[in-house]
């Protein structure tokens, strides 16, 4: 029987919203206060979300120190207490947590093999939160935003 | 289509363990969850109907009904208890939160007539969560 699993995780970063291809006007147009050249930070919690059949032997979609162990090794370790705008991730793209979720969701999909990837959810605040569940995906094919 | 969930909370001891496993394995794969003593959670489920809205009523379901058949078929069995040894489908599976989510499902499934069962979410903790659909 196949079940949905989800996991919680926290990190927090910096950043500054910022497009090389916009003038000073239009980025502080696009993106206000985000736009502030010292940058700002947030606490993101990022949703991992893993299916697959639970196994009759363990009673689990995946062991969860598998997926901690990933998360923690390859993606917090990764952003967390980062100024992202210094990484290479975004050394071409702006660091929006759209952005962010399809890195993430990326990062998961290329290495996590002990279940399937079914979709991620990252929160930028209490009031936004964005989803990215891959290209391919038929439930979810673009980024859902609530903002 | 109008999807309806409603929320409830338990709190119960668990612990995990396969007979088939050596003492070994049992504690290499379950961890600290493997103590033979248990340990407990304050779970959260949330119950999701869906169906069309009666034009008389105004009603996906009568959510006093489904309250009480969450109570009686969910709550009443598994509040307060160690799941392990005074729930039936635990007698012989394992009570991982994926198994807890299947369990529920099976025994709100039959039970409900308005609507139909959509989804079974249950929370170990506010970090950890499974969904179960039914069987797809």
């Amino acid at each position: 029987m196949k079940a949905h699993l989800t996991r919680r995780y926290r990190f927090s970063s910096s950043h500054r919203l910022h497009s090389a291809e916009m003038s000073a006007e239009e980025n502080l147009a696009t993106y206000g206060k985000c736009n502030n050249p010292h940058g700002h930070g947030h606490n993101y919690t990022l949703e991992v979300t893993v299916s697959g059949p639970v196994d009759p032997a363990t009673g689990m979609v995946c062991n969860l120190v598998d997926l901690d162990g990933f998360v923690e090794s390859e993606v917090l370790s990764r952003y967390d207490l980062q100024n992202l705008n210094t990484l290479q991730d975004f050394a071409q793209q702006v660091p929006t947590t759209e952005n962010l979720s399809v890195e993430i969701y990326e990062i998961l999909q290329r290495g996590f093999r002990k279940a399937h990837l079914e979709r991620i959810r990252l929160e930028e605040t209490m009031m936004n939160s964005f989803e990215y569940a891959g290209e391919k995906s038929e439930t979810a094919s673009t980024l859902k935003v609530v903002k | 289509m109008v999807y309806l969930t409603r929320k409830a909370e338990f709190s119960a001891s668990h612990y995990y363990h396969n007979p088939a496993f050596t003492p070994e394995e049992n504690l290499r794969i379950f961890g600290k969850c493997n103590n033979p003593n248990g340990h407990g959670h304050n779970y959260t489920l949330e119950v999701t109907v869906k169906g069309e809205v009666d034009p008389r009523s105004g009603f996906v379901v009568d959510l006093k009904q489904l309250k009480e058949i969450m109570h009686r078929e969910v709550l009443d069995a598994m509040d307060h208890r160690f799941l392990n040894k005074e729930v039936p489908e635990f007698y012989t599976q394992i009570p991982t939160t994926e198994n807890l989510s299947i369990a529920v499902w099976q025994r709100l499934e039959s039970k409900l007539q308005q609507a139909r069962l959509h989804r079974v979410r249950v929370y170990e903790t506010p970090d950890l969560f499974v969904d179960f659909y039914g069987e797809e």
